[in-house]
């Protein structure tokens, strides 16, 4: 079911086994039948970890969404709720429960809290007079969880807005507790490396949390070399782009959502021959996303100008295979061929799912809007007319565009320009607050507090030196064939991506000049391994590198790392972390002070 | 389609950039429609008559069966029905419950075994000063426990013990010098949910100004109460704290956001004025100001014209009903509103355009483009045209735009204008790729005919009459300018 995490150079297969133990244990704790209640959030996240079968396999019957009121009627002993702690779920809960003791049957009811237990959650309980009806009240720990065979995502939405602009480290104390339970499993990260604040803060408090449980050595040999934690505010550049690897716009276009993406149905009706199609689904199309499906592990990490000539060239294997049945003359041949029927099916419909996705894709980046937007992106970061006020921009401010495109652009215009002069700066936000309404001062506030758009205050504008020294811009970035990760956005490689690439060779210290220009401190710390644990490499073995993205990655930065991993002779392969999958727009959005009020 | 873009082209190749185009060498959309068409004759193949997915099994929606989202629905669905079964009501016959609170503490506490953090009951039940008992029986504890409790623990010893989830009493923490210590032992075990019981016994025990004083000097305490005063919205002693610690923006705009749970305009009116004497940065302080005029002006011109509406007698609302309110709308959306419905007020009328332009200083490429949309919307035509007109010094009148003239088109072909009155706009377009490629678009056959005999080129004059309806006003015109004698043709 979960194969595909194990076939990676790290068995993340591990890890979910252990979150899938704890949550059996828990279950377990709560004797007889059960149904659970959820809060409706968590249930793309524990998708990853269990299906419904290992549920049931443990006594759960029913299972509800979190909503107020009287819970629905289920013939159980007991009522377990899976939460995050919030104050107001903790009000619905208390409505749940009082109405529920008026009824006949008296059921056991338990909280399970995700990832933590809160005080003040469990004082409101106390407030609303519920606390005492808990029989239990436990805390399921899920920080990290097995995104794919190489990917790990704390699918914390909130992580950069807390950080950066309400300075709660909340998520920072998360991250440096999921990296213990990684080193628990996968053994001690000798090497640690940083760049940024909140990196400082993780890194200190996973030395400290390691010192307090300095009686305990860990006994497992390391799987990971090196680890890397960068803050999001040093490259705040990347995610506003648009990517332009096909995983990537699918995600800027229809969003992935914990592994899953829902899509317009019309181009996946299937019409039989000589069927009209009177009745198209009207359901968005939901498909899984990730490595188990050999094809989308070929194509994810392309780039979209790529992806064509893959699935053609697919299609041709496939065809030729199906045509086997031709040749085969024996019953051992035709057995042969039958036996191999199921693979090459799931191959087929795989790849009509792709095509599909690809030709809806296609229609959205040949357009006009795409080629104009992308244009000027382009401009901004190799340093054209950052300096004046864009005409594109204050265009789709004059049409109503999106709001969050005109943030993305009027940001990445900033970031690429150290700043905005004031005329520029005052001039957009007059034209934004004009024709948006005058309450998104508060969201351009929170843009101005993260760094993503402010005001020039010294008149040195240091990008240009940033993009030399670290080619942030490559001219012959090469689509189909790449050489370079310049690739993912088509002529422009990702910071943050780049810093990795440096550290490994040939290390930080040759971009000094650029580390002090980037936001806060950038740092090394090591930790010492018991002896008879140092590892003994293999000659020509490649080491293993966790790149700790704090506050959010994007799907094209993902496919950089890959393609560094991939490389003959980059000696690395990388594993990556993240707060959070991102991409400019829902990274915006998580920035901005009521968005549902935003037109779309 | 790919658009054709012949200027932008040129830039392309000229520029350092790379495009992102599709057409590159190979023809990327026949190469998806070979993988369509490859799909589409396997399917024949392999299909008898299931259509269904065979990777994996997939429910009504979409979603794989046995994920868990569907499942919640699936179960939530069956559990529906069952709940419609029983047709008499069901009459209760037990007798309710005893409240199993009692039970209930020392239930979960031999459950727990052993303590990883739990019971936090024990911690909740210290902080409020009446009901310690009521949750957690001291007399059901074990001996020892119970004398842990009332042991004369120093702060360091309680703060270690809140950690590990066992009952503490803080009450006895009388002395600031205490109290501070208790505070300082928390930050310094790094565990949230102690500091924060810790905060709500300060915030209980200590006057505002001790405590904002304190806070002061340790940042991480004050991060969790400022964090606990969000969660538990008390907005009131958070402005406060934030006042006595100088942060007078984050103050500022805390109070400004307020006003967005404020449903009735004019109370919302009304906080908005109050908010107008915060001290704002000055820019923002001007678009505050703007924000409360613009929702005091929308909310007389929406009384006004809904009972104009209402009166039946104006005929503007008759023939194009309001669709929606306009208080609380955006700056340029009332300008289009008031540009729609009011565009021949005197300047002297809140509602006029003119007023709105110059009260929020309104961009002239602003006010242009948004009075052009709303007129030609209502299709009048002269109101578009003298939108355009200036006279010079000699008297001529010429046609004039703060935006070029292709958006010029633009807007007035999404508001679908007669082609009659396109014409005029792309004949004014200066670039003369761009004026063709828009006037193929919209079939303004004159001014493709007038831009080739122009450029005096006769192969695409020749070529253009193939285009055009034989018999038509345009091919004798074509017809009348290919005999025309005068012209120097180019080719």
């Amino acid at each position: 079911m979960a194969a595909h995490l194990s076939y990676g150079r790290v068995n993340l297969n591990i890890l979910r086994e252990a979150a899938r133990k704890e949550l059996r244990e828990f279950l377990d704790k709560c004797a007889g039948s059960k149904a659970i209640v959820w809060d409706e959030y968590l249930t793309g996240p524990f998708g990853l970890i269990a299906q419904y079968s290992l549920l049931k396999e443990h006594e759960v019957e029913k299972m509800f969404t979190l909503k107020s009121g009287r819970l629905p009627s289920a013939d159980v002993k007991n009522i377990i709720f899976f939460v995050r702690p919030r104050l107001e779920l903790m009000d619905i809960i208390a409505e749940n429960v009082c109405s529920e003791d008026k009824q006949h049957s008296p059921r056991d009811f338990h909280i399970l809290f995700v990832p933590r237990r809160s005080m003040l959650c469990e004082q409101r309980l106390k407030e609303q007079g519920v606390l005492g009806s808990f029989i239990n009240i436990d805390e399921y720990i899920l920080d990290l969880i097995p995104y794919d065979g190489d990917l790990l995502s704390m699918e914390y939405e909130s992580a950069f807005r807390e950080c950066y602009l309400e300075n709660d480290q909340t998520s920072l104390y998360h991250t440096a507790k999921g990296l213990m339970t990684l080193q628990a499993l996968y053994g001690t990260i000798p090497q640690i490396y940083g760049k940024g604040e909140c990196a400082r803060h993780v890194a200190n408090m996973m030395l400290r949390m390691k010192r307090e449980f300095a009686g305990s050595q860990n006994q497992i040999l390391p799987v990971f070399d090196t680890l890397l934690l960068l803050d999001r505010n040093v490259d705040l550049l990347t995610p506003v782009a648009t990517q332009l690897t096909y995983e990537g716009l699918i995600d800027e276009i229809y969003g992935i959502n914990n592994g899953y993406v829902k899509l317009p149905p019309e181009k996946f009706a299937q019409k039989k021959q000589g069927e009209a199609s009177k009745d198209l689904p009207t359901e968005p199309k939901k498909l899984q996303l990730n490595s188990a499906e050999e094809l989308y592990a070929e194509i994810r990490d392309k780039n979209f100008n790529a992806v064509g000539a893959a699935l053609s060239k697919k299609a041709k294997i496939i065809s030729a295979a199906f045509e086997e049945r031709h040749n085969a003359k024996t019953v051992g041949e035709i057995k042969q061929f039958v036996s191999q029927l199921p693979h090459m099916q799931a191959a087929r419909s795989s790849l009509a799912n792709h095509t599909s996705v690809a030709e809806l894709i296609k229609d959205i980046t040949t357009s006009e809007a795409f080629f104009d937007n992308l244009t000027v992106e382009q401009e901004f970061m190799t340093g054209v007319d950052t300096d004046k006020v864009n005409t594109y921009i204050e265009d789709s401010i004059a049409q109503k565009d999106p709001l969050i495109k005109i943030l993305r652009l009027v940001c990445m215009q900033s970031v690429c320009n150290n700043g905005l002069k004031q005329k520029v700066f005052d001039y957009y936000k007059r034209e934004i607050l004009q024709t948006y309404g005058y309450e998104h001062i508060l969201t351009l506030n929170n843009l101005e507090k993260s760094g993503l758009l402010k005001p020039q205050t010294s008149s040195r504008n240091n990008y240009p030196t940033i993009r030399k020294t670290l080619k942030l811009w490559m001219e012959d970035a090469n689509e189909q064939n790449p050489n370079d990760i310049s690739y993912v956005y088509s002529g422009y490689a990702p910071l943050s991506i780049r810093l990795t690439q440096v550290l490994a060779r040939p290390g930080w210290r040759s971009i000094e000049e650029v580390l002090k220009m980037l936001p806060g401190p950038h740092f090394e710390e090591r930790q010492q391994l018991p002896a008879g644990l140092h590892k003994k490499r293999q000659q020509g073995e490649n080491r293993t590198t966790l790149v700790f993205f704090l506050g959010g990655v994007t799907y094209a930065e993902i496919a950089a790392l890959r393609f560094l991993s991939q490389m003959e002779d980059s000696g690395m392969e990388y594993i990556i972390a993240t707060t959070k999958l991102i991409n400019g727009t829902t990274w915006i959005k998580s920035l901005m002070d009521r968005p549902e009020s935003q037109t779309p | 389609m790919m658009k054709s873009k012949p200027d932008e082209e040129d830039y392309w190749n000229s520029s350092k950039f790379k495009a992102f185009t599709f057409d590159d060498e190979d023809d990327e959309f026949s190469r998806l429609k070979e993988s369509k068409q490859a799909v589409n004759s396997i399917r024949g193949l392999v299909e008898e008559d299931d259509d269904e997915d065979d990777v994996e099994k997939v429910s009504w929606s979409g979603e794989p069966v046995g994920s868990i989202s569907w499942s919640v629905r699936e179960t939530a669905a069956s559990n529906h029905r069952t709940d419609r079964e029983p047709a008499f009501p069901k009459i209760n016959t037990e007798t309710p419950p005893l409240s199993r609170s009692h039970s209930g503490y020392s239930l979960s506490s031999l459950f727990k075994g052993k303590t990883k953090g739990g019971n936090f009951q024990s911690i909740t039940d210290t902080l409020s000063d009446s009901s310690v008992r009521l949750y957690a029986p001291e007399l059901r504890k074990p001996k020892s426990e119970y004398k842990d409790y009332v042991s004369d623990w120093s702060p360091e010893e309680t703060v270690h013990r809140m950690k590990q989830g066992k009952s503490v009493s803080l009450e006895k923490f009388r002395s600031l010098q205490d109290k501070l210590l208790l505070l300082d032992f928390s930050v310094a075990a790094h565990d949230g949910n102690v500091i924060t019981a810790v905060l709500i016994y300060l915030k209980r025990t200590l006057s505002k100004e001790v405590l904002f004083r304190e806070l002061e000097s340790r940042q991480t305490a004050l991060r969790h109460f400022i964090h606990y005063l969000t969660e538990t919205r008390d907005q009131k002693l958070l402005l406060e704290l934030l006042r006595a610690l100088g942060r007078t923006e984050d103050m500022v705009l805390l109070q400004y956001k307020e006003h967005l749970s404020i449903a009735d305009e004019n109370k919302r009116r009304d906080f908005l004025k109050s908010c107008l004497s915060l001290p704002f940065p000055a820019d923002d302080s001007a678009h505050v100001q703007d924000h409360y005029t613009l929702l005091e002006r929308q909310i007389i011109i929406e009384a006004t014209d809904g009972q104009a509406e209402r009166g039946g007698k104006v005929e503007m609302f008759h023939k194009f009903p309001r669709r929606a309110s306009i208080v609380n709308m955006p700056l340029i959306t009332t300008l289009y509103y008031c540009c729609f419905y009011h565009y021949e007020e005197p300047e002297g009328s809140f509602s006029s355009p003119l007023n709105i332009r110059h009260t929020f200083r309104i961009s002239e490429k602003q006010f242009f483009v948004t009075a052009l949309a709303a007129r030609a919307k209502l299709k009048a035509w002269s109101d578009v045209d003298a939108l355009f007109t200036c006279r010079n010094w000699l008297g001529f009148t010429r046609k004039r735009s703060p935006v070029t003239f292709s958006r010029v088109v633009d807007i007035l072909q999404k508001n679908s204008a007669p082609t009659q009155v396109l014409q005029d706009y792309v004949a004014l377009v200066d670039d003369v790729t761009l004026r063709i490629s828009l006037a193929q678009k919209l079939k303004c056959h004159d001014i493709i005919i007038n831009t080739y005999r122009d450029l005096k080129d006769r192969q695409l004059l020749l070529g253009y009459r193939g285009k055009v309806e034989i018999g038509s006003a345009e091919e004798r015109k074509i017809i009348e300018l290919l005999d025309n004698q005068q012209i120097r043709w180019k080719n």
